[in-house]
């Protein structure tokens, strides 16, 4: 059974969304993807002035510790997605992940079109609910 | 004679009356009527069936039959009896009385598949007393066919396995009868026309090009004016926008306005969007023809029962006809409309005068003119509702609320009291300018003006053809008025009332004289014409009164929003990236 938890955070890194299934757990998820957004930082500073393009956006597996997985995405705007994935489940490759987190960037895209809605607000867009679900359910 | 049948049923000592009880109590009754002693054993005879006065016909007949055979399956009929015995009073009388005790059947499985989404009692009502006048005869077949079946359960699945058979047949059929106002009206997700004509008004008071869209940020300001909580706007958005642009076209704005409506309502806001909904189905539904509103009138005039259900339709219609889309068409379903009016031969009179009062400049007031005719014909109520709807341009209108409106409707004569204080001190800016052209028309108005006021419901009884017919004109203004407001800004609107009344009076003046002849000839058509003043007074009153009431609303918006922006303020500084 593979535990899942994915954030995505802003700037001042405070969650704007975390879901996690199963549903125990979920304070060590939220430390771990804490902790990963350093890794995160280091790896933006890295970049420093190179093309930010939709490859690098992808950061790919920040560090495997322990017995899961965490990987990042971080948006032109500065919103990092985490996503730490049991290291059980070896059946996720690299591609799915991405593709994961081009969904993830797309459905934060939408909730960004509506107006209602104002940046560094918690996502509450049942739309992204639905597909965080869905993706989740595909991983388990 | 009934204590001792509970007795010997066991119903007392058990203390309820269960299916054996029940059984065994029509039996006793049976043998009662027949002259057999009450005791356990006269049931044993071959007794004739228990005859009911209170009950118009034998249904109960036929559940003593299937009471001997099977006590289990008269659970159902144990239940529904009772609600037979109810819906006599309710109902009057039936043809077939089988259809009460079965709609409590039928109908919930029924409501699953085609009234899904009816909270509105109305509709509900209305297609349940149309079902059972068409259900009595098939499901007596099938009762008595079912009369060797086995187990309750497995009756009771299939009973409404084949009610649902007739009832769709019977719902077709009444679809094909009541088309326009039940899918229209039952179902809240579908936009009926006058609400689409609403809608794509306010878009276009958003946006002139109907093609074009309207832009988050300023889609964004009206629908917080519905005041509806920012997370359920938000989900309204999310549903509404299909495209995911951030912007909303002409069928996306009306999806929206529509959730907003309906959640004003009390509606809960669907997870996904309703078909009914959709831009594509918006977008086709949208050519549809004007026809339909003339078709929906046709069919309302033959309809039987339910009159408060048309009124709460064709109020809707009413008010859709204030706003001018196609004022040339609307003038044509008014037309069907009028020879439809049920109201007396006076009454028509009336809208022949606001056909003249058409021919000035501005087509919206001659259209809430029309109006007014139409909704004077029905209770006041449903004035206030057309009303309500036109009154509040930038929020979206409530859909008028029973309760309410019957509550407003009882404190009608304390209102019409104040109708003086309420007319003068709640109408701001157009009323004043407006009242003056009025006493300087002409001479003989002015002294019934100052009568009709003070009055309370009776008509004034020394009125003379003459200046009944010129009431009629003087009280056209006001009607007019709140809709005036509505159509323009208020700065716009202040010119017009005050010229329009004074073209108003003096064209329908020469108007006026060739229906004299006409009305010196009858007295009867001149109550009728008291009754139209009484019920334009009544109307007056509440105008009077809902202006009153959003003026109070709309001092609190503003306070409201003054509060909100120095937060505003405060909070600037604080924000995010």
């Amino acid at each position: 059974m593979a535990d899942t938890g994915r954030a995505g955070q802003t700037l001042e890194n405070y969650p704007l969304y975390i879901r996690s299934v199963p549903t125990e757990n979920e304070l060590k998820f939220h430390y771990t993807v804490h902790t990963s957004l350093d890794v995160v930082d280091e790896k933006i500073s890295a970049m420093g002035k190179a093309l930010v393009d939709q490859r690098e956006l992808y950061l790919g597996l920040l560090y495997p510790t322990e017995d899961y997985k965490v990987y990042g995405y971080v948006t032109n705007s500065k919103v990092k997605f985490v996503m730490v994935v049991d290291s059980s489940n070896t059946a996720l490759r690299d591609n799915e992940i991405r593709s994961m987190f081009r969904k993830l960037h797309n459905s934060y895209t939408d909730i960004m079109c509506n107006p209602f809605y104002n940046p560094g607000d918690r996502i509450h867009s049942r739309a992204f609910d639905n597909m965080v679900n869905s993706m989740m359910m595909q991983v388990c | 004679c009934c204590p001792p049948i509970t007795e010997v049923c066991g119903a007392k000592r058990v203390g309820y009356f269960g299916p054996a009880q029940f059984y065994i109590a029509l039996k006793l009754i049976a043998a009662a009527q027949s002259g057999f002693p009450v005791r356990i054993e006269s049931i044993k005879n071959e007794l004739p069936l228990p005859r009911f006065m209170a009950l118009k016909n034998d249904s109960e007949v036929r559940y003593g039959t299937t009471a001997e055979l099977h006590g289990v399956k008269f659970q159902v009929p144990h239940a529904t009896l009772e609600k037979n015995s109810y819906k006599r009073t309710d109902e009057g009388d039936k043809q077939e009385p089988k259809s009460p005790p079965m709609s409590p059947i039928c109908s919930p499985p029924a409501s699953p598949s085609t009234y899904q989404r009816v909270p509105l009692s109305y509709g509900y009502g209305k297609s349940r007393s149309g079902l059972e006048q068409q259900h009595g005869a098939p499901y007596e077949v099938r009762h008595s066919a079912h009369q060797q079946d086995g187990p309750s359960s497995g009756n009771y699945g299939t009973k409404p396995a084949l009610t649902c058979s007739t009832l769709n047949r019977s719902l077709s059929v009444e679809r094909e009868q009541q088309d326009s106002s039940t899918s229209y009206s039952d179902d809240p997700w579908r936009i009926t026309e006058e609400q689409r004509d609403y809608y794509i008004n306010q878009f276009r008071s958003l946006q002139p090009d109907l093609n074009s869209f309207i832009s988050g940020s300023v889609a964004k300001n009206f629908f917080t004016k519905s005041k509806l909580p920012i997370p359920e706007l938000s989900h309204i958005w999310e549903l509404s926008d299909v495209d995911c642009d951030g912007a909303l076209t002409l069928p996306e704005f009306c999806a929206a306005f529509h959730l907003v409506v309906a959640r004003k309502n009390g509606y809960q806001l669907p997870e996904t969007l309703p078909e009914t909904l959709l831009p594509e189905y918006l977008q086709a539904a949208s050519l549809k023809p004007m026809r339909d509103c003339t078709l929906f009138d046709s069919y309302s005039e033959s309809l039987p029962g339910g009159q408060q259900t048309r009124d709460f339709s064709r109020t809707e219609k009413a008010s859709a006809e204030e706003i001018p889309d196609n004022s040339a068409l609307l003038q044509d379903a008014k037309k069907d409309d009028k020879q439809a009016l049920k109201v007396s031969t006076a009454l028509k009179m009336i809208p022949k005068e606001f056909q003249h009062l058409t021919v000035k400049t501005a087509a919206q007031e001659s259209n809430a003119l029309k109006a007014r005719p139409r909704s004077r014909s029905y209770s006041s109520t449903s004035i206030e509702d057309a009303m309500k709807k036109g009154e509040e341009p930038p929020t979206p209108p409530p859909r008028p609320q029973k309760s309410h409106s019957r509550a407003s409707s009882l404190d009608l004569n304390k209102i019409f009291q104040q109708n003086t204080q309420a007319v003068r001190s709640g109408w701001l800016p157009p009323p004043p300018p407006a009242l003056p052209p009025r006493p300087s028309v002409s001479q003989t108005e002015q002294p019934s003006e100052v009568e009709l006021h003070p009055q309370t419901n009776r008509p004034p009884s020394q009125a003379e053809e003459n200046s009944a017919a010129k009431k009629e004109v003087v009280l056209a203004q006001p009607p007019s008025k709140p809709t005036r407001r509505k159509l323009r800004t208020e700065a716009q609107g202040l010119e017009t009332p005050e010229l329009s009344p004074t073209i108003n009076v003096t064209s329908s003046l020469p108007t006026v004289k060739p229906h004299l002849p006409v009305q010196k000839q009858s007295s009867k058509q001149k109550r009728a014409i008291q009754t139209a003043i009484r019920k334009n007074k009544e109307a007056n009153a509440v105008l009077a009164r809902l202006n009153s009431e959003l003026q109070q609303q709309l001092k609190e918006v503003h306070k409201e929003r003054i509060a909100l922006e120095t937060q505003l303020e405060q909070l600037r500084p604080v924000t995010v990236l």
